[in-house]
């Protein structure tokens, strides 16, 4: 058991590697940051692996995390061993089955990447919110601090459970333990055998339920014995902590690492002591460590059991001379006069000294804080400035640390340059998400982590773009186990993978006094330097700062490596980074190519290899000039024409440096202003589209296809043009409506991707010279200037107006987006139906959002792409959570409908002195066109004006209610997750409801947002995370079931194939006085193609009968007519067309193409049958349908 | 009556085989060509475009959006074991081979040096009697000379022939400006057989879409006379075994072949179009007409038609292509046929 081997993974891989090997069944959904587990599991148990009783355990994704928990449950009742891994509020989905589970004595261990739960905001990262509202459940609570205790605790839990009968949660840190890649030895098959008895797997079996030895549990008690009942469990909590103290203790003799339930690093004879859980503790042991050397007092407790709590346990924890205690939670709860774990070391001190085993010459003083939410940095600095609180005669009772909060002033100072870290090579890489930096980095840890004696760890920091992301690596090599659970500050060596990074992110003050800089430039080694604002070349002086410079783009294409840029600057890492000799580490940089690529082609290899070799050639060091001598200073992060809040606030989350930002600069309640995503500028697209007017049909397919609402079209005055910029196009307007209007298409040159979806969806090609279209895509750089100007002049040209605008596409698209560049990823095939939405009736729209990509660009700060027309109005959005979309959106209904029928019974009461006339027209007023909205609303006006003259209290209550006498329109928004999966039983009962609400559903047929885990919508044959061989059911057809209510209207659109019936459908569903659903195909990039095809690759699913388009309009029926119009014809040519393109299906057929056929075979049977069904649905002659919506 | 026949060193029951095409996809296709006589089975090509920009096309998208975003480290399935070489074709031929007791002939298409090159041994190693090497080149680059583009080939060629013990042919394309003399110089790299010739795609033009549309046509007999003029040429200067291919429907299409040169003669068009079957219609229709004009051997055939053996070898040469032209000016109702 001795030769164990070292392994280099993420805390995620360190946990499933145990729980899988320790489990039967694992019943799992997917949640951020615990995804990978099971996801790991998976593609484990796809590959035949084996758990240590040698059967491959089974894996079952489910539609959410209360379905995970009853199916473990249920496997637990039969008998299995089971796991899960979950997170957040998908944890909180858990806790009826935890008390379930708890009450049973069930042996179950589950494992959490502890999140934050969703209060003002959502966050995906790290705290304690999440487990701690799971201390009543009865499961018993583990915390690990780094990803080898990761592995071993749940090692540990596993076999606690067993021997308890206490189920155990497992936790720790979201993304900063889950996500951190780091060297830790594996344990071996043999240690989990050794500590696993078959005995105690043979006890959990005869628990079982079995009809060959029945039993009954899940009985419902009175009140006679409910509590007796339930005090019956109190011996085995009582006995978990021994236990799982014996677990430990043979766990620390098997492997030489020795835990306990509270361990006491420090000063033996300490009188300060800290005490937390999670990673933190080990930034924590590290100042202490460093504190101790500095000749002070101090100590700290791990606290790793938390449940049960063991008092006893904790006092013996403390050092008798310990004087104050500061008490660290990483959770919030508001209202309480302390933190969970605060509470329970004050409760246990007490009740300490109540039984007499108080220890402590002085009882003492006890504080808490709260530290870290939301994966907050927390570091040795912030660690000292607690001690020297506890120092201080009176420190304050409650504090929070790491921030600044100027409104309740609870946080402590604490000195930002304090930086204790030595004898540890630390490197930082920023990135963007395309150039392959992070999968290089977390290659390179393995490397140096697998094949050298030294430790390594690995920390990547992401932002919330989909598209033009960046990534900041945080690496650390060194001879000792790295204890650093917080981001670098001072590297010795920092690489801007990206020249641009240089003038919007503070790279170089990253960069240690005489550290090494490596930049990706495109210019010489002897010009880079005076490329350089001055700002940077004067900390570049001044810190003596090494620079290397490669044009890894140029070696890039001459090596046929694409834009991929990953290995190129591996290379330069460990060429000159010195933390590897030179050409020990090209030989394992190829290794490692060999061992990712191999089975994929040497064809892959060999362009690597050449990359590698290439890469040394082009690698030089850049003179550092004496003297700053640049003219050019950094660009500001926003225009000075930006309103103060986003100068001020989001101005700095968009530099990266809203950290630096105080609790006063935000909204108490989490509401934040629309139409930010203007003021960002983020400059991504490599090349854009440019107009050719003179060829142009104006048919604004360009605008309707665009993702990002970058490239407009306008009909205007011609008036207008008189101060219009040298290079702004205009040409006459081609139809009649606007006869004698100017047109012109514009792009925002520094807010498009550069996805070139406009490109190929342009009908127009040059006659002369065909390959010349109406749009082609240029460099963006030498553009860039005259078109920012035309962009502006563009905006400033007066919007059409709405009420002459026919809604076809074309006009559609004269109508101004109130959802602009949002975060999504280029070329995106959600946003273009979020953006026709808001073009026709953002004005008037409520947005219930769930969970998924479309919160995420819709609604992940810094910047929020929902904005407003020149009158402020604009769409409003909220996002409730993943599951409860449809009844959020439902709820959003009754309100307004509650408030339109409380302003109409008000205005009657009011009728006399309102005046008759004005009443019965707002009370009769037909809003079914942009003409009677306008006049509704110039009614309102109105309205407001003579309730100004009305002194009256109801009139001062109507004044509150009369803007919902304008008709409002309520979307209910989410992707397939939500609305197949997760949220499908609310939208079933939404659906059934008729109240009028439209629900859009943006099919991608996959969980994108998470990584592209298989939903219900996944399509047969097509790979997905949980289907890794090809999903083997058919998808399920939501619209048909939505259709078998009678009065819903269902639309099934895929704008790339007939952007026609999109328009149509989005009319027809918001005008449909009850409830509507449109189920909107969505290319995506889990589909694996590129998007720049996601229109193409529509019409091809629309062809083939894959993605068949339809609308069910029950309001047909009182005409006589079916309600149900196929819009697209009989499937022509075979299913293969279409999947040929796309890396989902090709996974699976190169996989195995026997059974690939197999699947597309019953596929496409599939798509006959399922044709020749809706075709006669629409010729059944149409009768009683349920009766129309309701519109209540 | 001795139909059989030498083609690459490999002894033939007789000359007919299905040339590279996808009709070999299906194992019971196969089994059919065999029912039917084929004398071999060549495979559809394992292309160089397939290897390599499929590979790195696949990569490419699997890892383009990987570790970009703090909630997704990847959009597929982990794809570490996931082959995107050429097991699946290499599979294919162990199939195959299971399947028919007849030589199987592999078939790799490619002109650059590349790691594809690679795939050679390892289609020799999963049991491939022969391998063809296609070297398909549209020449368009006007940089690259005659002697170059050749070069290539010829390169091409050398690195494979180092690369297998098993046989190795080489499909040509007509449009060299010295055929005689690449197909020498390929015989002194002791290249097995020469295939005539590989017939390209050929873009037509949708008027509508205004976009070139690639069209693979279907052969007629009139492809073959090209052929028969080539093989004539250069079966009495070359040690490699000859094979036709294109335009070959008919026995007696097929008996002019090897009455020209031809070792083998392999059939795609009119096997797609009258279905495996086919092949032993052909089969029988040589037969018949080997019987009824008294040839008991297809080796007794062999060449007899070539340029040394012809009786008006200039039947061949330029003086020839005029009459023919002629002979259309002076045959106004007749309309060329064919594509």
């Amino acid at each position: 058991m001795a030769n164990r081997i070292r392994i280099t993974v993420d805390g995620n891989e360190a946990a499933a590697s145990v729980a899988h090997r320790l489990s039967e069944v694992i019943a799992i959904y997917p949640i951020t940051p615990s995804s990978p587990m099971g996801e790991f599991s998976d593609e484990w148990s796809a590959k035949g692996q084996k758990n240590i009783w040698g059967t491959i355990p089974q894996v079952m994704e489910m539609q959410s995390e209360s379905g995970a928990a009853g199916a473990v449950h249920g496997a637990l009742q039969a008998g299995s061993l089971c796991t899960t891994f979950t997170a957040s509020q998908g944890l909180l989905l858990m806790i009826p089955n935890m008390y379930k589970i708890a009450g049973e004595l069930t042996p179950f261990a589950m494992h959490v990447t502890a999140r934050t739960l969703a209060t003002h905001a959502l966050s995906i990262f790290g705290d304690h919110s999440d487990v701690m509202a799971c201390r009543q459940t009865g499961f018993a609570m583990l915390c690990s601090n780094s990803v080898q205790e990761v592995h071993d605790l749940a090692c540990i839990a596993h076999v606690a459970t067993m021997r308890s009968r206490i189920p155990f949660l497992h936790f720790f840190d979201g993304f900063r333990t889950s996500h951190e890649v780091c060297k830790m030895e594996m344990l071996s098959d043999d240690d989990l055998r050794s500590l696993v008895s078959d005995d105690l797997v043979a006890e959990h079996r005869r628990r079982a339920l079995s009809p060959d030895h029945p039993l009954l549990r899940g009985t419902a008690q009175n009140p006679d014995t409910f509590f007796q009942a339930r005090e019956a469990c109190n011996g085995f909590y009582d006995a978990c902590p021994g236990i799982v103290e014996q677990v430990m203790d043979e766990f620390g003799k098997l492997t030489g690492r020795a835990y306990k339930l509270f361990d006491y690093v420090g000063d033996p004879k300490a009188e300060r002591v800290i005490i937390l859980m999670g990673s933190g503790a080990e930034a924590a042991e590290e100042a202490v460590q460093w504190m101790m050397s500095q000749g002070e007092k101090v100590g700290m407790i791990k606290v790793r059991l938390y449940r049960p709590f063991s008092v006893k346990h904790l006092i013996a924890a403390f050092p008798q001379t310990v004087k104050s205690i500061a008490v660290l939670d990483r959770t919030k709860e508001p209202g309480s006069h302390g933190e969970p774990l605060l509470l329970d070391v004050l409760g246990g001190l007490a009740q300490a000294a109540a039984a007499g085993i108080s220890r402590f010459a002085v009882q003492p003083k006890v504080i808490g804080g709260r530290y870290a939410l939301a994966s907050k940095e927390f570091t040795p600095a912030m660690v000292k400035a607690v001690y020297d609180e506890l120092a201080k005669a009176n420190p304050r009772p409650q504090f929070t640390i790491g921030i600044m909060d100027d409104v309740t002033h609870l946080s402590l100072p604490y000195d930002t340059e304090l930086d204790i870290e030595k004898d540890v090579f630390r490197a930082v890489f920023f990135g963007l998400g395309a150039d392959g930096t992070v999968g290089a980095n977390k290659n390179s840890i393995k490397i140096i982590g697998e094949e050298t004696d030294n430790y390594a760890q690995g920390y990547f920091v992401y932002d919330s773009k989909k598209s033009g992301a960046i990534t900041i690596s945080h690496l650390r090599f060194g001879p000792k186990p790295i204890k650093s659970t917080y981001l670098i500050r001072q590297a010795q060596f920092v690489a801007s993978h990206q020249f641009i990074f240089l003038d919007k992110y503070d790279v170089v003050s990253y960069a240690a006094p005489g550290a090494v800089l490596l930049l990706n430039s495109p210019y010489s080694p002897e010009e880079t330097f005076s490329y350089l604002a001055n700002e940077i070349q004067q900390e570049i002086i001044q810190k003596k700062l090494r620079m290397y410079v490669i044009d890894a783009y140029k070696v890039a294409r001459e090596m046929g490596m694409g834009v991929r840029i990953n290995t190129i600057m591996q290379t330069c890492f460990f060429a000159i980074s010195g933390v590897l000799p030179r050409e020990e580490a090209i030989e394992q940089i190829k290794k490692a190519i060999k061992k990712t690529y191999g089975r994929k082609g040497e064809e892959v290899v060999k362009k690597n290899f050449a990359a590698v070799d290439g890469t040394l050639a082009n690698l030089h060091e850049a003179k550092v000039g004496t003297a700053a001598t640049a003219t050019r200073m950094l660009p500001p992060t926003v225009s000075d024409a930006a309103p103060d809040l986003v100068k001020r606030v989001t101005a700095k989350m968009i530099a990266n440096k809203g950290d630096l930002l105080p609790v006063s600069a935000f909204p108490v309640d989490g509401t934040w202003p629309t139409g930010t995503t203007k003021w960002e500028k983020r400059n991504i697209a490599q090349d854009i589209p440019v107009w050719d007017p003179a060829i142009c049909i104006q048919c604004n397919k360009c605008s309707m296809a665009c993702p990002h609402a970058a490239i407009r079209a306008k009909v205007y005055d011609p008036a207008s043009l008189n101060r219009a910029p040298a290079t702004f196009k205009a040409v006459d307007y081609k139809a009649t409506d606007f006869k004698g209007g100017k047109f012109t298409i514009q792009v925002a040159p520094e807010d498009c991707t550069g996805c070139g979806m406009c490109v190929t969806v342009c009908p127009v090609k040059d006659k002369v010279n065909p390959r010349h279209k109406s749009l082609d895509m240029a460099p963006q750089a030498p553009l860039l200037d005259a078109e920012r100007k035309n962009f502006d002049f563009f905006l400033a040209l007066p919007e059409v107006d709405r009420t002459k605008v026919k809604i076809d596409v074309k006009g559609s698209q004269l109508l101004q987006p109130l959802f602009e560049f949002s975060g999504a990823c280029a070329g995106c095939g959600e946003t273009p139906y979020v953006k026709l939405m808001s073009q026709m009736f953002g004005d008037r729209a409520i947005i219930a959002n769930a969970t998924g990509c479309s919160s995420i660009y819709g609604g992940n700060l810094p910047t929020t792409p929902y904005t407003t027309n020149k009158d402020g109005r604009g769409p409003a959005w909220c996002n409730s959570l993943f599951e409860d979309n449809a009844e959020f959106g439902l709820g959003m209904r009754l309100a307004i409908d509650k408030h339109n029928e409380q302003a109409k019974e008000l205005m009657q009461l009011l009728s006399s002195q309102i005046g008759d006339t004005l009443v019965r027209e707002l009370l009769n007023a037909d809003q079914s066109t942009e003409a009677g909205l306008a006049a509704q609303r110039a009614r309102v006006v109105a309205l407001k004006q003579k309730l100004a003259t009305i002194n009256s209290p109801k009139a001062r209550f109507l004044e509150m209610l009369v803007d919902y006498l304008v008709k409002k329109s309520v979307w209910i928004l989410g992707g397939d997750g939500w609305a197949y999966d997760i949220g499908y039983g609310g939208l079933d009962h939404v659906l059934s409801t008729g109240r009028d609400v439209n629900i859009l559903v943006m099919d991608t047929e996959v969980y994108s947002n998470t990584g592209g885990q298989q939903s219900k919508a996944t399509p047969m044959g097509a790979a997905a995370k949980f289907a890794s061989a090809g999903k083997r059911t058919h998808k399920k057809d939501l619209g048909l079931m939505a259709i078998a209510y009678g009065n819903v209207y269902v639309a099934s659109v895929a704008f790339g194939a007939k952007d026609m019936q999109t328009v149509k459908a989005f009319q027809e569903a918001e005008s449909y006085p009850g409830t509507s659903i449109i189920i909107a195909y969505s290319h995506c990039i889990a589909h694996g193609y590129d998007l720049a095809l996601g229109t193409e690759q529509q019409k091809l699913a629309v062809e083939t009968g894959y993605w068949p388009l339809y609308r069910y309009d029950p309001r047909r029926t009182v005409a006589g007519e079916n309600p149900l119009q196929l819009d697209s014809g009989a499937p022509k040519g075979h299913i293969g067309q279409f999947v040929k393109n796309e890396t989902r299906f090709r996974m699976v057929e190169q996989q195995n193409p026997e059974n690939f056929k197999r699947l597309m075979d019953t596929a496409q049977a599939h798509i006959g049958s399922r044709y020749a069904l809706y075709e006669q649905l629409a010729k059944v002659a149409s009768g009683s349908n349920g009766g129309t919506g309701n519109k209540a | 009556m001795d139909l059989s026949t030498n083609y690459l060193g490999l002894r033939l029951a007789n000359p007919l085989m299905p040339g590279a095409s996808p009709l070999v996809d299906s194992i019971d296709t196969v089994k059919q060509l065999e029912d039917a006589g084929a004398g071999a089975i060549v495979m559809h090509s394992l292309f160089e475009e397939q290897i390599a920009g499929e590979q790195l096309g696949t990569i490419y998208q699997m890892e383009m959006y990987a570790n970009s975003f703090a909630e997704a480290q990847s959009y597929f399935p982990d794809a570490k074991d996931f082959a995107m070489g050429p097991e699946q074709y290499l599979e294919h031929i162990r199939r195959i081979k299971q399947a028919v007791k007849i030589p199987v002939i592999a078939s790799l298409n490619g002109t650059t040096l590349g790691g594809w090159i690679d795939y050679a041994k390892q289609i020799a190693q999963a049991g491939a009697d022969a391998l063809e090497l296609n070297v398909y080149h549209v020449a368009t680059d006007p940089v690259e000379t005659s002697d170059q583009l050749e070069q290539r080939v010829l390169d091409v060629a050398r690195n494979i022939r180092n690369s297998i013990s098993i046989p190795l042919s080489v499909k040509l394309s007509p449009f060299f400006s010295s055929l005689p003399n690449l197909c020498c110089r390929l015989d002194d790299l002791k290249v097995d057989g020469l295939v005539l010739f590989n017939r390209f795609y050929q873009p037509d033009i949708d008027l509508e879409l205004l976009e070139a549309v690639p069209k693979l046509a279907l052969s007629d007999p009139s492809d073959l006379l090209l052929r028969l003029r080539w093989l004539a040429i250069l079966s009495p200067h070359v040690q490699a075994s000859l094979a036709v291919s294109g335009g070959v429907h008919s026995g007696t299409d097929a008996i002019k072949a090897i009455m020209t040169g031809a070792s083998a003669v392999q059939m795609v068009s009119a096997l797609l179009i009258h279905g495996p079957a086919h092949l032993g219609k052909v089969l029988a229709q040589m037969k018949e007409w080997m019987e009824q004009n008294e040839y008991s051997s297809v080796r007794l055939m062999q060449g007899s038609m070539s340029l040394s053996r012809c009786p008006d070898a200039h039947a061949f040469e330029r003086a020839n292509y005029m009459r023919v032209l002629q002979s259309w000016r002076t045959s106004p109702g007749a309309s060329p046929a064919g594509v």
